[in-house]
């Protein structure tokens, strides 16, 4: 993309357009003189003890008053009893691992960061967490046990994370 | 009313760059309008499924009714990430089933190197749950699906070579299909030894970036009748599922839900019985965005019971000859995967495979006369099956 952007500033000037040609295909292409840059604004209003929970480094679910599904990640309403009578409960926090990745080609937005693993674990109580793995990869597999821990993030806020535990 | 697929086009997949988006569109819609012979007044509505982002135009069926000089046109445009394609279809065989048209043109269209391939991997990682599982956690599209490949790999024991044998399989195919992206049989060993990308995927277990577009013209039965068209498949039944948008929210990742649901269906729509569905199938594109996709679609469809999906692929048996033909066109891995034209080329396939138009070397036997389409969006957030017959239910 720098290549094409330097391309079209050179070609701005020798030719009276921002254009560039594909190197493969020899096409001449416009370089969209407009950037966008997209951040979105989420609404926590309705789930801020799950933040709140996390700095005391619980990870906390929301749990129907009548029903008792439980619901991770956390929602305002219980669809099945129309109802948004909720308790904020803290979740087990040991497990299995079920299942994880490691990202090597990572979005963009995560270019700073070393290849990551990504996991999924079952709960004690039943509920499923997906977040990074925090251990060696190579060393885990699918059926061992697992804890939920609350660490801050390279950029300074808290998260959960899945730990492999020993033996 | 019985619906039919009366006319087709489809691009050459690839990186595009000769072309815009309309143009890549015409190339489609222009042999879809030829071969059916229908022209612009006889098309009471037109569907384009496009998920776009990554391409600047947005206000994609108003460009195409601009570019190809429609008149007088319903249009909308549709998205159900990777299955666009087919949910596309959807619409426009509901449309016609339920009498409110007679022709339907269904437009498959993606251009996905407008943007650079850096941007386009952050946004397709934005197809799952953005703030559960993107926002903290970064997972990318094949990490989705590699979650899936870990747990069929620790369940059943298949391996990384395992997955690669498919990727062999559908590039074999693909060098035979002159609209592929990538026309070049590939060795077992070039896809074991190749980087990787979302462990345990490598590169060559990744369908690619891709510009294409596909497009079908559906007809009621009375219009073809009218017209008397000779040259037409039929839509027997489709199916469609929907997954949850959370990974954990879901109880297996050796299976799509939706894709199961979607396909049991399908088959009861089109009378298929669910013991042995390929019996009377001749052939199926699948969704193979990833190489274990496709072996995961195997069992999701009932070409083999669970956990022997990965016996298929070892045995050859989804090659022609076997079991049931799969992907014979190279699928999404070698023809490429441009994400509102999948399903619709799928639906360009079953066409072509049912006429016996394919080219030499993949051309499947028809003797059942029916041909499967399997298409899923994000990771089995949404599936569409759908089933395609020489002759009307």
């Amino acid at each position: 993309m720098e290549d094409l952007k330097k391309a079209a500033e050179t070609n701005i000037r020798e030719y009276g357009f921002p254009v560039a040609i594909d190197e493969k295909s020899g096409a001449l292409q416009w370089v969209d003189m407009r950037d966008l840059t997209v951040k979105y604004i989420i609404s926590i209003e309705n789930i801020q003890n799950f933040f709140e929970g996390l700095k005391e480094g619980k990870l906390l679910a929301t749990k129907c008053k009548k029903c008792e599904e439980l619901f991770f990640p956390p929602q305002k309403d219980c669809p099945r009893c129309m109802d948004e009578d909720m308790d904020w409960v803290e979740l087990k926090n040991e497990g299995i691992l079920e299942t994880l990745t490691v990202i090597f080609v990572k979005p963009p937005s995560f270019a700073t960061y070393d290849p990551y693993t990504v996991a999924i674990a079952t709960l004690e109580d039943g509920v499923k967490v997906t977040a990074w793995l925090n251990g060696d990869p190579k060393k885990v597999k699918p059926g061992q046990k697992v804890k939920i821990e609350v660490s801050r993030r390279k950029e300074g806020y808290f998260m959960y994370e899945i730990v492999p535990v020993e033996g | 009313m019985s619906v039919a697929i009366i006319g087709t086009g489809h691009s050459r997949f690839g990186a595009r760059k000769d072309v815009n988006v309309p143009e890549l569109a015409w190339e489609a819609i222009k042999p879809a309008m030829q071969s059916a012979n229908v022209d612009q007044k006889e098309i009471d509505f037109m569907v384009v499924g496009t998920a776009g982002l990554w391409s600047s135009e947005a206000a994609v069926p108003p460009l195409l009714y601009e570019y190809g000089m429609f008149e007088d046109v319903g249009s909308m445009r549709v998205e159900a990430a990777c299955a666009t394609g087919n949910a596309a279809i959807k619409v426009g065989y509901t449309a016609v089933e339920s009498g409110e048209a007679e022709v339907v043109l269904v437009v498959g269209l993606e251009k996905m190197q407008e943007s650079p391939n850096p941007t386009v991997i952050e946004l397709i990682g934005r197809f799952g749950s953005y703030f559960w599982e993107f926002e903290n956690f970064g997972l990318t599209f094949p990490g989705y699906y590699a979650l899936h490949a870990t747990a069929y790999m620790a369940k059943y024991g298949a391996t990384e070579e395992d997955f690669a044998k498919v990727a062999v399989k559908n590039h074999f195919y693909g060098a035979k299909n002159p609209n592929a992206q990538f026309r070049r049989e590939i060795t077992l060993e070039q896809a074991v030894n190749s980087p990787y990308v979302a462990w345990p995927f490598k590169l060559f277990d990744c369908s690619p970036i891709t510009d294409g577009s596909a497009a079908v013209v559906l007809a009621s039965e009375e219009k073809v009748k009218e017209w008397g068209v000779e040259e037409k498949i039929w839509i027997l039944g489709q199916g469609v599922g929907t997954g949850t948008a959370n990974l954990s929210r879901r109880d297996s990742f050796t299976s799509l839900k939706s894709a199961s649901y979607a396909a049991e269906v399908a088959y009861r729509k089109a009378g298929i019985d669910m013991g042995a569905p390929y019996r009377q199938i001749d052939g199926a594109n699948v969704h193979d965005c990833f190489t274990a996709a496709e072996i995961i679609a195997y069992e999701d469809l009932r070409f083999a019971k669970r956990g022997e999906g990965v016996e298929l692929i070892r045995e050859e048996q989804t090659y022609i000859g076997g079991r049931i033909p799969v992907n014979v066109d190279g699928g999404l891995k070698s023809k490429g995967h441009p994400i509102g034209a999948t399903g619709v080329s799928q639906a360009v396939e079953a066409f072509k495979q049912l006429l016996t138009r394919a080219e030499n070397g993949r051309q499947v036997d028809v003797r059942n006369g029916r041909y499967l389409a399997h298409n899923v969006g994000g990771t089995g957030h949404y599936t569409y099956v759908t089933i395609y017959g020489l002759e009307k239910r």
